[in-house]
């Protein structure tokens, strides 16, 4: 059911990839949550801790924390809290595994965060697919414990790519389809409900609920002084299967692939990353400093290697051509941009493009970058452009009916299923 | 019309009133057909996309302007008894009671939208739009108030006049909720575009 | 006292009408939605980028002032 779990830096995985049974272990484990009895108390040792989101932002936490701390108390309201465990990248298995194997660590960074905004509620929010059996065992673990001063709502987001998108969470806890709102103004002032709503990824909350119990210093002990402590990444190396691997971060990327020598290129970031060149991706280190030298960033912690066998024009045509049909179809650029985008790189792929294709391609890329109300044109646009550069010599092979490849599997996850009605959303 | 005796100022403020009257119906008549014009965001044919937006809000509030003069003279006229706060207090008229508490009505609900349009920037969004909407039944009420309350528009041209923009409104109303009717719903859209562009690339 | 403007992309519908009363900084793209410059309105758009912002039918332009 779970893909391998390995781990040198046992803090959020068990070391032995076995799940913790239930909250008694977990409590003998870590130990009873620390609770600090005042609101706002706990946001000092995040910023000490230099914590950022897992989620793939990377924004700092306290600053989010603080944000909606002071929303709420300037409005007089109750915020609440929200574990977005949605994980809507298709790639992306590392939310799911760490529900299963350790969902308490979680359940206690949600009570820490909900004590340190002076929330009332809070919301556990995961994945469809993963609602049979993440979702019943989250269910058994909210059952279980003792600790807890404010009661967790587990709610289930639609299969979609935007699920997991801050203001579609929000729209969809509010009642309506999971599409994003305007982001003004942003939900840490006005969100679920009309009030000040802290959502943060499932495993900043888990490293969240250790740093509250060993402190900002023990954080640091590992990962690189700008950014510290360890993430979780799926790795997919060039076997294609998924491995959930606990990380420091700055880890040098040969470390974690392995075998770079079968491989052509590395997908770093996900759908909305970047394809790196193998040779210029073994020089790197799984950082934003490293990464962003490449215009990519660690993003959600997904890594793919795609293997010499495969091409990577065909692959990247079918992540776009899902790119493109999960878009909301709310903003015009997206809308109409996205899927000319898929129909360009298809025909790229195939082999048959008419002159001025790429040209087409490029110039709809530039066009839909920040005129979306989310950010999913600009990271599909992205995603396109690192495709265009990683694969030219494959695009020049391709213009002369020629490919690479010799393996036409599919390597990377795309669902089949389309969105084709309003309730594909809710 | 029969002659009710000499025209004095008093009845020629009178007279004016009724005028006044039936030219605000026109123009209230003419700013909602353009306000469904701005909601379904067309256009009007030899003028620039602006206009639209910009001859709906002028014509309101030359609109408002008429029907304030409507009320002052039919207020000040010594022919009719009706006191200025029954031009907004429902029911509050010694003459024709009713059609008048309909004026009121339609008048409370103009100076609303008005003003909420005027303050549009301090507004939340739906406050306003809900505000706004409260046309579609400011319109109707005050034709029948015009129907009830002025014998003339019930007979002769007047009468002409006054069912045609009725059947205008009906018309132009309808052709909105039908237009909206077959606009695409949103999960919809992006697979639309997604089968038209696809097709369009394997057909050459 | 810097005003910039600023589209809701949801909202908007690419009537077109803002980019006929501020062509200087808004053009419309390929698909009719519009292309807005981010930089700060000079004083002598003001006037013209309010208009602007009255004639969209959905309300999706607007003029903040941002402190920078």
């Amino acid at each position: 059911m779970t893909p391998a779990v390995t781990t040198d830096v046992p803090r959020l995985l068990p070391r032995d990839g076995e799940r913790i049974q239930n909250w008694r272990a977990h409590s003998a484990k870590f130990g009873r949550i620390p609770y600090r009895n005042a609101a706002g108390s706990l946001i000092n040792d995040i910023e000490a801790s230099g914590l950022t989101g897992r989620g793939g932002a990377a924004f700092p936490t306290y600053r989010k924390l603080a944000a909606v701390l002071e929303a709420s108390v300037r409005k007089r309201v109750r915020p609440t809290v929200i574990a977005n465990g949605a994980e809507s990248e298709p790639a992306s298995e590392k939310d799911a595994t760490l529900l299963w194997l350790a969902p308490h660590l979680v359940l206690d960074g949600l009570q820490l965060a909900a004590e340190a905004v002076g929330a009332e509620s809070a919301v556990l929010y995961t994945h469809a697919h993963r609602a049979g059996d993440v979702g019943a065992r989250l269910r058994e673990a909210i059952a279980d414990r003792f600790d807890d001063h404010v009661a967790v709502r587990l709610a289930i987001a639609p299969p979609r790519f935007l699920a997991g998108q801050e203001t579609a969470l929000i729209s969809h806890l509010d009642g309506g389809p999971a599409i994003p709102r305007f982001p003004f103004p942003r939900v840490t002032e006005q969100g679920l409900d009309g009030d000040p709503t802290l959502v943060q990824n499932a495993e900043t909350l888990a490293h969240l609920a250790l740093i509250a119990r060993f402190g900002p210093g023990w954080f640091r002990e590992i990962g690189t002084r700008r950014e510290p402590g360890s993430f979780l990444a799926t790795v997919r190396r060039a076997d294609g299967r998924p491995r959930i691997m606990e990380l420091p971060l700055g880890t040098p990327v040969p470390e974690v692939i392995g075998g770079l020598g079968q491989v052509t290129a590395l997908l770093i970031g996900g759908y909305h990353g970047t394809w790196v060149p193998v040779a210029r991706a073994a020089k790197l280190r799984l950082d934003n400093e490293s990464l962003s030298s490449v215009g990519a960033s660690v993003g959600a912690g997904i890594l793919a290697a795609l293997p010499g066998d495969r091409c990577g024009l065909v692959e990247s045509a079918r992540i776009l051509r899902y790119l493109a049909l999960e878009s909301a179809g709310q903003c015009g650029p997206c809308l109409n941009g996205l899927p000319r985008m898929s129909a360009a790189l298809t025909a790229l792929a195939r082999g048959r493009a008419p002159r001025g294709t790429r040209a087409d391609l490029e110039r709809w890329a530039g066009l839909v970058t920040g005129r979306g109300a989310c950010h999913h044109p600009d990271g599909t646009a992205r995603f396109v452009a690192s495709a265009l550069r990683t694969f030219a010599a494959e695009l020049d092979r391709h213009g002369r009916g020629q490919c690479g490849a010799t393996n036409a599997a599919p390597f990377l996850p795309v669902p089949q299923s389309a969105a084709r009605t309003e309730e594909d959303w809710l | 019309m029969e002659i009710v005796g000499e025209i004095n100022s008093s009845t020629a403020l009178w007279y004016i009133s009724r005028a006044t009257g039936v030219v605000a119906l026109l123009l209230m008549t003419a700013v909602l057909l353009l306000g469904l014009l701005v909601s379904r965001q067309g256009k009007l044919p030899g003028l620039p996309k602006f206009a639209v937006t910009g001859l709906h809000r002028n014509l309101s509030l030359i609109a408002v302007a008429f029907v304030g003069l409507h009320v002052l003279t039919a207020v000040t006229d010594g022919y009719v008894n009706i006191p200025l706060l029954s031009a907004v207090v429902p029911l509050s008229s010694p003459y024709e009671r009713l059609w008048l508490a309909l004026g009121a009505v339609s008048l409370d609900l103009t100076l609303a939208i008005a003003v909420t349009s005027l303050v549009r920037n301090r507004l939340r969004r739906k406050t306003w739009k809900a505000v706004h909407w409260l046309a579609y039944l400011s319109w109707p009420v005050a034709w029948l108030h015009s129907y009830g309350s002025a014998s003339d528009l019930r007979g002769g041209w007047l009468f002409l006049l006054a069912l045609a923009d009725l059947l205008a409104v009906v018309v132009a109303v309808g052709w909105r909720l039908a237009a909206a009717a077959r606009d695409v719903p949103r999960a919809e859209r992006v697979g639309l575009i997604m089968t038209a562009v696809h097709q369009r690339g394997r057909s050459r | 006292m810097k005003q910039r403007l600023l589209v809701n992309p949801i909202d908007c519908d690419g009537h077109g009408a803002c980019a006929e009363l501020l062509p200087e900084m808004i053009a419309l793209d390929e698909w009719g939605y519009p292309l807005i410059d981010g930089r700060p309105v000079p004083p002598a758009l003001i006037k013209d980028a309010r208009a602007a912002v009255s004639a969209c039918p959905k309300l999706a332009l607007r003029l903040l002032e941002v402190t920078d």
